[in-house]
């Protein structure tokens, strides 16, 4: 670590709203112990905000979901918000998202609430600095394991956290100001999901199939980090239970009430519910921004466009500094 | 083995691989060879291997192998697979247990279900050493079994909200010792004073899918002095 990587105490939390977490990509190596994977339930949007305050892949930002935040700046600080629009503010006068700006010392920042999408990403010029628990910053509170304390706690009135002196001018140099037009999600669009078939999916009815694919979906009230419900026709699997098996991400699970949940980042690591196959990672990142009571469609894609998408995706995010 | 493994879609970055299609001992020494011969063939490309019961999860990172790939790839590892003798037995972990209907509320229902007295319901619950088939639900969290079928009872109409750290559960045929409080629709027979997970041990869980573990009935002062929390239990609401 080089003097200027050391971490001070950047930003203040003056309310802390409903929930703001620190993320990093997430947990990874310890699911066989139980432990589940964490980290942005927007991937996509968490790493625009890396990448736009020349942030590495893996850096940690805050998930803000729904808004009610209040942060002031304890020094001069780069930062860049994406995601959903939270109507976030700086004195009063509304933030440009998806590109980097300056919050100066003493002014506050505020989420309001949701204009479009459910959650925001604000990403720090040097990241921010908390120790890793299990390898990984990841704020999981239901598993008590990271975040800026280690854990679990979402942010409270009150905090102070960390950032890292931005020391890497070069890296911020290469890192682009503004994200281009084409790669802005609009979370005001209904979100068309791709689903790639797998686990028991021959298992479900005829009739289940054709309604699974030509439905719009409503999403519940009942929508957190651990999975989504959504509502809509009753869909019939022979199946009624299993053994419980390994979830991935994305895994679209069907119990004997026949509405399907879709499994986020903070799932239980097993499950015994037979599955229709699972998102792209991409499209749980699209889901993610749902508010209750937004239309969803699911869409039967093969993995071969669903990987060239993704990889797509990937290459535009440095993992390592350039 | 007579049954044939079969591999299934998990997404873009997992395959599910389906060893067996019921619950039985031997089926982690077959699941814990795949999960070393996976270690080996995907190297830096491996995220993630989550085996239970009767399967392996295999997530993998698509930047560094399609899924197509990594289909390849396991098919080549289950070509020959042979279980792990060695890893069969596993560690044999002792969990020190007050069996008490203080912290084990439903000890008397499990008796009465069983037409047994409690003191026979504890020496059957503690004679067998149970085998980890799979860790879930929260961290550090044992599925073990299987138990006497006598006690076999089903889960809670009701769960409760809150169960304590240590709470020793059993469901259906399966027990299990609850590392955090949590919520949970286990039937309580007691409290363990071991530490099931934490994150300042190395390896961070107590127990690992193959180990073998026994219940051992300790009084309420060894419980406490191993530092068991003897707080009673708050009624269901």
């Amino acid at each position: 670590m080089t003097q200027h990587d050391l971490p001070e105490p950047g930003i203040r939390v003056l309310c802390a709203g409903p929930l703001a977490l620190l993320q990093d990509s997430g947990r990874f190596g310890v699911r066989h112990l139980g432990v589940t994977q964490g980290g942005p339930a927007d991937l996509y949007s968490w790493a625009w905000a890396n990448h736009l305050t020349g942030n590495l892949w893996g850096s940690a930002n805050l998930e803000i979901t729904f808004g009610g935040l209040k942060l002031v700046a304890v020094r001069d600080l780069e930062i860049a918000i994406t995601g959903a629009d939270l109507g976030a503010t700086i004195e009063h006068k509304p933030v440009p998202l998806w590109q980097r700006t300056i919050w100066k010392a003493g002014d506050t920042l505020t989420f309001a609430a949701p204009v479009s999408g459910l959650r925001a990403y604000l990403a720090v010029c040097g990241g921010f600095a908390a120790e890793p628990v299990l390898g990984s910053v990841a704020c999981v509170t239901r598993e008590e394991l990271g975040g800026f304390e280690g854990n679990g706690a979402k942010l409270a009135t009150g905090d102070e956290l960390s950032v890292n002196r931005s020391g890497s001018g070069q890296q911020l140099a290469n890192a682009p100001t503004e994200a281009p037009k084409d790669v802005l999600p609009d979370f005001s669009q209904p979100a068309v999901l791709d689903l790639l078939p797998g686990a028991q999916i021959a298992s479900f009815t005829g009739r289940s199939l054709f309604d699974a694919f030509n439905t719009w979906w409503q999403v519940d009230d009942r929508a957190d980090r651990m999975g989504v419900r959504l509502r809509g026709p009753t869909l019939n699997c022979k199946i009624n239970t299993l053994i419980s098996e390994g979830i991935s991400l994305g895994s679209v699970q069907v119990p004997p009430d026949g509405q399907p949940i879709i499994l986020l980042n903070d799932r239980q690591t097993i499950g015994g519910y037979p599955r229709l196959g699972a998102l792209s990672p991409l499209s749980a990142s699209r889901l993610a921004q749902c508010l209750p009571r937004e239309p969803v469609r699911l869409i039967a894609r093969g993995s071969d466009a669903v990987l060239k998408e993704h990889r797509m995706f990937r290459a535009v995010f440095h993992s390592e500094p350039v | 083995m007579s049954w044939k493994p079969v591999l299934e879609s998990a997404g873009l970055d997992a395959w599910i691989v389906r060893m067996f299609a019921s619950i039985d001992e031997r089926n982690v020494s077959w699941l814990s060879a795949l999960a070393r011969r996976c270690e080996e063939a995907f190297g830096d490309a491996l995220v993630d291997l989550v085996p239970s019961y009767t399967t392996l999860l295999i997530v993998f990172d698509p930047l560094s192998v399609s899924p197509s790939q990594a289909r390849a790839i396991i098919c080549q590892t289950l070509v020959d697979l042979e279980p792990e003798e060695t890893a069969h037995e596993g560690e044999v972990h002792e969990l020190p247990t007050w069996y008490d209907a203080r912290v084990g509320p439903e000890l008397p229902r499990v008796a009465e279900g069983a037409g047994m007295a409690v003191s026979d319901v504890i020496e059957a619950h503690s004679e067998r050493a149970y085998r980890v088939f799979a860790l879930g639900f929260a961290p550090g969290f044992a599925f073990m079994g299987l138990v006497d079928p006598r006690l076999e009872c089903a889960r809670l109409n009701t769960p409760r909200k809150r169960v304590p750290a240590g709470s020793v559960a059993l469901a259906g045929l399966q027990t299990a010792a609850y590392p955090t409080e949590t919520p949970g629709g286990w039937n309580l027979l007691g409290r363990t004073s071991a530490r099931l997970f934490d994150r300042e041990r190395d390896g961070f869980s107590l127990l690992r899918v193959g180990d073998r573990v026994r219940f051992v009935p300790v009084s309420r002062e060894v419980f406490e002095r191993e530092g068991g929390n003897t707080a009673p239990l708050e009624p269901i609401t």
